[in-house]
């Protein structure tokens, strides 16, 4: 715990429990300033959070709150559960207050606007008259401080600042209409008695409203968080912990790296580690989209937040807090919630200049009232100006697209695709063309032997002995399960020397004194190593069969075919048949020969292939691609692929499991299945989707709305917009924006 | 009325100005280290303009007061660094060592708006 030894923090914050009167805080904050290195020690009784400035460590101030009967911990410690449930708490008081405050702005608006509506004309004729709406002018003033002083603080702040947001919209446009109203009120004379309309119902109604608006939207983003919020509750809270043969339950925070831990069945894997004892097995779904349980026994890695089905285990914690997969899962859906796709930096760029041309376009607006219009020129002039700036809402513009990420990625992240960022989302979406790696991607990427073909009579397990004896240096998944043969039928391996891997064909090294190379057809063609009619016949059957044959030559004669074979897995026909009728061009890619790809790529219902590719050729095929326009997204395991991956448009690592370590791609796909990379290609899409209708909707809205605001319906038809509507129509644009994004949540990414 | 019209284009003026041309000058910008906190409140981030030194990994400090929603996600969009701030509770954000340049920093709609120098 590095935290309690660090001296250097200058600003420490600590939450105290148990500190239950304002008496405690003074008691607190005196204990903590005496401990030498302490500069300041403040305490915020509300929050329970103590501020420390000062070189002293955090373990010291832990133990002196201690020492005065109270319990602390560090704020750096709270684990994502709390923090967001102090995040609901404070949004709750949040959203109470501006319901209070929208009942203020309505509770003086409604009447008056009803008043305004069925009673006499709202203008000033008498001194009775005056005075009474002078009182009401103050209440007025009243309510815009009560329940509008944000907008008017946030308004002249940004001001000075040089930078203008809503609040600068909302305080013009009321602090406009109020303003005049005062002028009327107060000095009647000055204006031409038609003009002497009041406007303290639009004030006040406008305030209200967008209130209104606000406490809606907090509650509908809310949702948008959705996904976030069940991965965190994932996490158990408390650990089952054996220490000195002791059994006892312990909070998640305390469980140490190689404590032992027992699990019984039902319940959730609190920490990631080893199992050491016990089998089981454990549903994945929840964090990679596996629908199956997954068997796991001594030695097999248990992920934290995963649940065990059917028997008890004992495990060893490898990682914790925050080294979990679990908790990296929700860093990095955290981290791509908040980016953002290319297409939003348009409506950015837009709403850096949107403020301020609406405040132009209320000025103009008026100007053009004051010079055309008809009598009273003033009243229309105000009015029309305070519309403009009431009806134009860049907050609309603002959310479209960080709300439709929001839920799209956290949507993606339930079907256990994990998309790094908003280029990703955005690139998956327009995608032409899917490179799929045949092995690991088509096929189970676990091959193995199913016929040896003996030349001269030799005998079968004594070349699969020398065989595996030679392999047993490769690294190529092929020689892995030439092994695994060997090892099956009990055969020893045997003392090899001089081993030279040859790229692209095989392997060559010496045994029991003899020279063996063994690898495709190329390597017997480069050793001049004659391969009979018979013998080739064979093992283009092999290869017609979807196997791959490799060949064996002892002292340089060829001494058997080996024939090994990685089953496809069992729904890549669905997927890749699901991804062509998304019109997408699918392309599978293999090192393996042309004969054996062909038999594959027919398997599964694909019609272009690109076979013998070398691993280092892989990101030349992508970029052959990308030259003929394509947008290309290449799918492999991420680890051999990684050049490719990175090359193409949109990188997709498959089959990770719970592993998210992978850099090199810009979507993970936690299941094996190429199911979750149509999903993560269908998730894209309708998150695009949903981002463009927002996007085309508050434009329109913005675009359309200033207009009708500025009053040109009147010439015509003698229409012009209250300011009270464009309050209305303020409030509920952006709320339509969010509740059009959470929309996504009910999107199904996974077609079983 | 020649007379209000000129307060109009006046006024125009005055916004195209302050709003777009007017560029902030350099001694705005304020030298900052991880004890000095930037507040987040009523649309803006105090101070705004901050000053650290290039080719040193530093710590930056925020305190957000504002409840709005808005305030809620930092971002260094050129950085790659996105964060949730917590209302009333400090919260550091790491920076790697950087190069001189300018990097802006917002919220996730830029009507919070910052920027960086890092020299």
């Amino acid at each position: 715990m590095s935290l309690l030894t660090n001296t250097k923090i200058t600003n420490q914050q600590l939450i105290v429990d148990g500190a239950t009167c304002a008496s405690c805080v003074t008691k607190i904050e005196e204990t903590l300033s005496k401990i030498e290195g302490v500069k300041l020690a403040q305490m915020n009784f509300a929050l329970r959070t103590v501020t420390v400035t000062g070189e002293v460590s955090e373990e010291k101030l832990i133990e002196s709150i201690k020492s005065l009967g109270y319990s602390a911990k560090s704020s750096g410690d709270t684990n994502d559960d709390v923090l967001l449930d102090e995040k609901e708490v404070a949004e709750l008081a949040y959203h109470r207050k501006l319901m209070r405050q929208m009942w203020f702005g309505l509770g003086l608006g409604v009447p008056l606007m009803l008043y305004s509506i069925f009673g006499p004309a709202m203008t000033i004729t008498s001194q009775t008259e005056q005075v009474f709406w002078i009182v009401i002018g103050v209440i007025c003033a009243a309510v815009m401080y009560f329940a509008g002083k944000h907008f008017y603080i946030g308004a002249w702040r940004s001001f000075i600042n040089h930078s203008a947001n809503m609040d600068t919209l909302i305080a013009l446009g009321t602090g406009t209409a109020w303003l005049y109203s005062m002028i009327v009120v107060l000095f009647p004379y000055l204006l031409p008695e038609m003009a002497r309309h009041l406007y303290f119902e639009a004030t006040a109604m406008i305030i209200g409203l967008i209130n209104l608006g606000l406490a809606l939207e907090v509650k509908a983003r809310g949702h948008t968080s959705d996904a976030i919020k069940r991965l965190i509750g994932l996490q158990a809270k408390t650990a089952r912990i054996i220490r000195d043969g002791n059994e006892f339950d312990i909070p998640i925070e305390d469980v140490l790296v190689d404590d032992f831990i027992r699990v019984r069945p039902g319940e959730s894997i609190p920490v990631d580690g080893e199992v050491t004892e016990g089998k089981t097995s454990i549903d994945e779904s929840m964090l990679t989209g596996e629908p199956l349980p997954i068997k796991k026994q001594k030695g097999d890695q248990v992920t934290a937040g995963t649940i065990n089905k059917s028997g008890a285990i004992i495990f060893k914690a490898t990682r914790i807090g925050k080294d979990t997969s679990l908790a990296k899962i929700i860093g990095l859906v955290k981290q791509a919630q908040n980016s953002k796709p290319p297409i939003g930096r348009l409506a950015d760029i837009i709403s850096a200049y949107f403020v301020p041309t609406i405040m132009i376009v209320a000025v103009v607006s008026a100007l053009v009232w004051l010079n055309f219009g008809p009598e009273p020129s003033i009243a229309f002039a105000v009015i029309s100006a305070t519309t403009v700036l009431i009806i134009a809402c860049p907050c609309a513009l603002g959310l479209a697209t960080p709300m439709s990420v929001m839920v799209g990625v956290g949507k993606a992240a339930e079907a256990g695709v994990l998309i790094r960022n908003g280029e990703a989302l955005q690139g998956a979406a327009s995608i032409t063309t899917i490179v799929l790696d045949k092995t690991g991607t088509i096929t189970e990427g676990k091959p193995s032997v199913t016929d040896i073909y003996t030349c001269n009579n030799k005998e079968e397990n004594a070349l699969l002995q020398l065989v595996a004896s030679l392999e047993v240096a490769s690294e190529h998944p092929l020689a892995e399960a030439i092994v695994e043969s060997a090892k099956a039928k009990k055969l020893i391996l045997q003392k090899m020397t001089d081993f030279e891997a040859i790229v692209g064909q095989g392997v060559y090294g010496k045994v029991d004194e003899q020279q063996l190379f063994f690898g495709n057809q190329k390597l017997m063609k480069a050793q001049k190593i004659t391969i009979s009619e018979e013998q080739l016949a064979k093992s283009i059957e092999f290869a017609e069969a979807a196997k791959t044959p490799m060949f064996l030559a002892v002292n340089g004669e060829l001494s058997a075919i080996i024939a090994v074979s990685d089953p496809i897995k069992e729904d890549s026909i669905e997927a890749i048949q699901r991804l062509q009728n998304n019109g997408l061009r699918v392309i599978m890619l293999t090192g393996d020969n042309h004969a054996t790809a062909k038999a594959v790529a027919k398997q599964v219902g694909i019609t272009e292939f690109f076979a013998d590719v070398l691993p280092e050729h892989k990101s030349a095929k992508v970029i052959e691609l990308q030259a003929q326009g394509e947008i290309v997204g290449m799918t492999g395991d991420g680890i051999n692929d990684a050049p490719a991956l990175a090359q193409s448009n949109v990188g997709f690592a498959i089959g990770t499991g719970t592993d998210v370590a992978i850099e090199s791609a810009d979507i993970t796909l936690m299941r094996g299945s190429l199911h979750g990379l149509a999903d993560a290609i269908s998730v894209s899409k309708a998150t695009m989707r949903n981002i463009k209708q927002n996007l085309v909707g508050a434009f329109i809205y913005n675009i359309a709305g200033v207009p009708f605001a500025a009053g040109i319906l009147y010439p015509a038809f003698g229409l012009l917009l209250s300011p009270v509507i464009a309050g209305a129509a303020m409030a509920l644009s952006s709320l339509t924006v969010v509740s059009n994004a959470n929309r996504l949540r009910f999107f199904k990414a996974q077609q079983k | 009325m020649i007379f209000i019209n000129l307060i109009g284009i006046i006024l125009i003026a005055f916004i195209i100005w302050w709003f777009w041309l007017y560029k902030p000058k350099d001694s705005k910008a304020v030298k900052v280290t991880k004890q000095d906190t930037i507040v987040v409140q009523n649309g803006i981030y105090q101070p705004s303009i901050i000053k650290i030194k290039a080719d040193q990994s530093s710590t930056l400090t925020f305190l957000r007061k504002d409840a709005n929603p808005c305030s809620r996600t930092l971002l260094f969009p050129d950085l790659e660094i996105s964060m949730e701030l917590p209302i009333d509770k400090i919260q550091t954000v790491d920076l790697p060592a950087l190069k001189a340049g300018e990097y802006p920093f917002q919220c996730s709609m830029k009507m919070y708006s910052g920027l960086l120098i890092v020299e």
